[in-house]
């Protein structure tokens, strides 16, 4: 017999299949490609192994506290990020607006993101990879001037994959295949959040769990590398000197919170599919630890390859060394070898010096190979995509990191758009008998439509901006609001009360001392720090150019006035809408207690709601 | 024929100078240009005759044309690119077309409660959640636990 489908549906809200799914859906959206490309790349340069105390530092006082905040709000309120804040309090309605405004931003350009990853993806299914060769110039005497004088994995991703522009001014043609790779993220996006929690409840298990897979097999094959311990002792090895830093204090901080993805609104949706008697607590926790976790087991084949990376590049360097003073000293093959290369290079010095100043050798330091880092889409489309070209049956290696690159993505897409999809819902700006598949279906739409603007020559500067304005600032103003919103004006004792009905008991010491004080003040530090160095620091770009007389170094240029006044547009409208809204309400207010006939309404109270 | 050949400037490497005469023109030598064209174009025989490659026999001034890679009609990308939006396409079109069903049987049975309800004379009996009607009452089904009863009795 089967059991109609509206029972499992309380309140026609749709629910979670188990709480596997939910927690999956949680993790797939905080375990992003930050993990991966970000998270190893600090480490890196701060200090090895020491800056993991800052980073757990920052993770116990600032990322724990308020993701339990963002999931008992959900969980509790049972809306989406608009709703929740307009019920807290019409005042902090804006809270609610703003984070929906930065999960629409975000969602326009990570998408583009994983278009790259897509186009690198089909493209691995070649031999030779595409990026491993240069190609000829028009009359076939030599290769491409470009290629030549860069390398063949630079050119192929500033040449073949973004044909980038020397200035953000330039915008450039659209780049047709970049514009078929996006229709197709956005048909993938489309396919899995068609029917909201539904269809992603389903495809989260292939996405959240499948780049767990591919990051063991790359470990267990990056630790066979030659060179995999140098690149791991180099990662690891902990320099205490760097805490006296504040700027590493400061990136701890910024990246356990952008990691996490707070203040999206993305976790209270997730959340709000919830029943309402459901440990949040130890959700919260689990999520926060699994994180972190990721970003450190993630760390290790990152630099197990780049350790491999640069230990060829020495070998390389050497090897042309060798050859040279075999060429000029006639020497047999086979007399230096790599192990007594210093040797023979410090005899020859001291007794054949001119002729070895001749040959101009180039220095060989595998520190120096070593001290290249790299972060972000360099760090994945240049370097990584130089070491798989140097490992045996790389089209196989390609493909599994481009889809472990894809399914990282894709479930952040998952939540980013389930923070723009929920709220829409709720505010029933469509007619209810509108099906979820056209809702879904427009909002892909849209956003494919406005995000053809990055498949432009000039779209990856634009990329940049974007991720440097409008998904950092906004966030730190608006998770501000929301702890001193829930601490303050909805008042702690009540959520406290409304935390022990869901969970069963009491939040301890810890979460009130960092709900009320550590969190907050930690916040506003951070963002006051954020703001200073953005300030401080002129915004410039480095531009690929390749008629630059220092090419294949990239150009420093300064972003002219009215791309600085689209910065700034980014940063201040997600947070424009905290005063604004609380404004308005506050005229309405004015107004209404001029006509005492209408009665104010009455304050919302958690418990209300599951009575 | 040995005269032909002269020794000048040793170095460590084997190298040579050439020139080449046309012996039906009067032992003329034959311009540098239309040497260098003849190299250009007959390189792959002048390798192979030595046994060489363009990497180990080098003739100064004379850039070697470099064979461009092997590409297929159509690029590669393309035909991964088709089969992954294929694969896509079609599982939008499953879901969609399961949404309508759905929706499509959903309305059927609330019009048809409806209905049912309407007509006063006909009562639904409800048992357990389940119209009577929709109970097959002719199959019946076997309840294990009188089943077993059979057991209760001592076979003779």
């Amino acid at each position: 017999l089967s059991v109609p489908s509206e029972i499992s549906k309380e309140d026609g809200r749709p629910k979670w299949d188990n709480k596997f799914q939910y927690i999956l859906s949680c993790i797939g959206f905080a375990v992003g490609l930050g993990n991966v490309w970000r998270f190893p790349y600090l480490c890196q340069i701060h200090g090895g192994g020491a800056f993991l105390i800052p980073y757990f530092i920052a993770l116990l006082f600032e990322g724990i506290p308020l993701l339990h905040l963002e999931l008992a709000l959900g969980q509790c309120l049972r809306k989406g990020s608009i709703g929740a804040w307009n019920t807290i309090s019409p005042y902090l309605g804006g809270v609610g607006v703003g984070s929906w405004m930065v999960s629409v931003l975000v969602s326009l350009y990570y998408n583009t993101v994983l278009t790259w990853v897509m186009w690198y993806f089909i493209n691995s299914f070649q031999e030779p990879l595409p990026w491993s060769v240069c190609p000829l110039n028009e009359n076939r005497t030599g290769l491409n001037k470009e290629c030549y004088e860069s390398t063949a994995v630079s050119y192929f991703w500033y040449r073949k994959t973004l044909n980038i522009t020397p200035d953000v001014t330039e915008s450039g043609t659209l780049q047709w295949w970049l514009i078929l790779c996006l229709a197709t993220c956005w048909a993938i996006v489309y396919l899995c959040t068609i029917r909201g929690i539904e269809t992603t409840g389903k495809a989260i298990y292939v996405t959240a769990i499948f780049p767990y897979l591919v990051l063991t097999i790359f470990l267990i094959h990056g630790l066979t590398l030659p060179g995999a311990t140098d690149g791991l002792a180099y990662l690891f090895t902990p320099n205490l000197n760097i805490l006296k830093n504040p700027r590493v204090w400061l990136d701890a901080a910024t990246q356990i919170f952008f990691s996490l993805s707070l203040a999206f609104g993305g976790l209270i949706a997730f959340s709000s599919y919830n029943p309402p008697k459901n440990d949040c607590e130890k959700d919260a926790v689990t999520v926060a630890i699994v994180n972190s976790v990721t970003s450190l087991y993630a760390s290790i084949p990152v630099f197990s390859v780049l350790g491999f990376k640069a230990t060829t590049g020495y070998w390389d360097c050497l090897d042309r060394n060798i050859i040279s003073i075999i060429n000029e000293f006639d020497l047999p093959e086979e007399s230096i070898m790599r192990q007594n290369y210093t040797a023979w290079i410090s005899f020859l010095n001291s007794s054949y010096p001119e002729k070895i100043a001749g040959l101009k050798l180039k220095g060989c330091n595998l520190q120096e190979f070593l001290d290249q880092s790299v972060s972000g889409t360099g760090l994945a489309f240049i370097v990584f995509t130089q070491a798989i070209i140097l490992m045996p049956g790389s089209q196989a290696w390609a493909i599994l990191f481009f889809i472990m690159l894809f399914s990282l993505g894709l479930s952040s897409m998952f939540g980013n758009i389930e923070g723009v999809f929920t709220p829409l819902l709720e505010l029933q700006i469509v007619p209810k008998s509108m099906p979820k598949e056209i809702l879904s279906g427009i909002i892909c739409l849209i956003s494919f439509l406005i995000a053809l603007c990055f498949t432009l020559g000039s779209g990856s500067y634009w990329i940049d901006i974007f991720d440097s304005y409008a998904s950092s600032v906004p966030l730190l103003v608006i998770a501000f609001f929301e702890v001193i919103g829930v601490v303050y004006v909805y008042k702690i004792k009540r959520f406290s009360k409304d935390v022990k009905q869901m969970t069963g008991r009491k939040p301890n010491l810890y979460w009130q001392i960092t709900w009320r004080f550590i969190s907050p003040l930690l916040l506003l530090i951070v963002f006051m720090a954020f703001v200073t160095l953005q300030i401080l620091k002129p915004s410039s770009y480095a531009a690929w150019n390749p008629k630059y007389e220092g090419f294949p170094m990239k150009e420093e240029k300064v972003y002219p006035p009215w791309v600085l006044a689209i910065c700034v547009l980014l940063a201040v409208l997600p947070c424009v809408f905290v005063p604004l809204v609380a404004l308005f309400h506050l005229i309405k207010r004015m107004r209404r207690s001029e006509d005492p006939s209408l009665v104010p309404p009455e304050v919302f109270s958690c418990q209300g709601a599951n009575s | 024929r040995i005269s032909n050949v002269l020794l000048c400037n040793v170095t460590d490497r084997v190298s040579f100078w050439f020139v080449v005469t046309d012996s039906s023109k009067n032992v003329t030598t034959v311009p540098g240009s239309e040497v260098e064209a003849a190299i250009r174009m007959n390189r792959n025989r002048i390798n192979s005759a030595f046994l060489l490659s363009d990497k180990t026999l080098q003739f100064l001034k004379i850039t070697s044309t470099l064979s461009p890679p092997v590409e297929p009609s159509t690029p590669v990308w393309l035909i991964v690119f088709g089969v992954v939006l294929c694969l896509i396409v079609a599982g939008i079109v499953v879901l969609v077309v399961t949404g309508i069903q759905q929706r499509k049987k959903k309305n059927k049975e609330s019009t048809e409660r409806e209905n049912l309800e309407e007509k006063g004379e006909v009562t639904v009996t409800v048992e357990n959640g389940i119209p009577c009607e929709a109970l097959d009452l002719k199959a019946g089904h076997i309840n294990g636990v009188f089943a077993a009863d059979d057991e209760r009795f001592t076979s003779l």
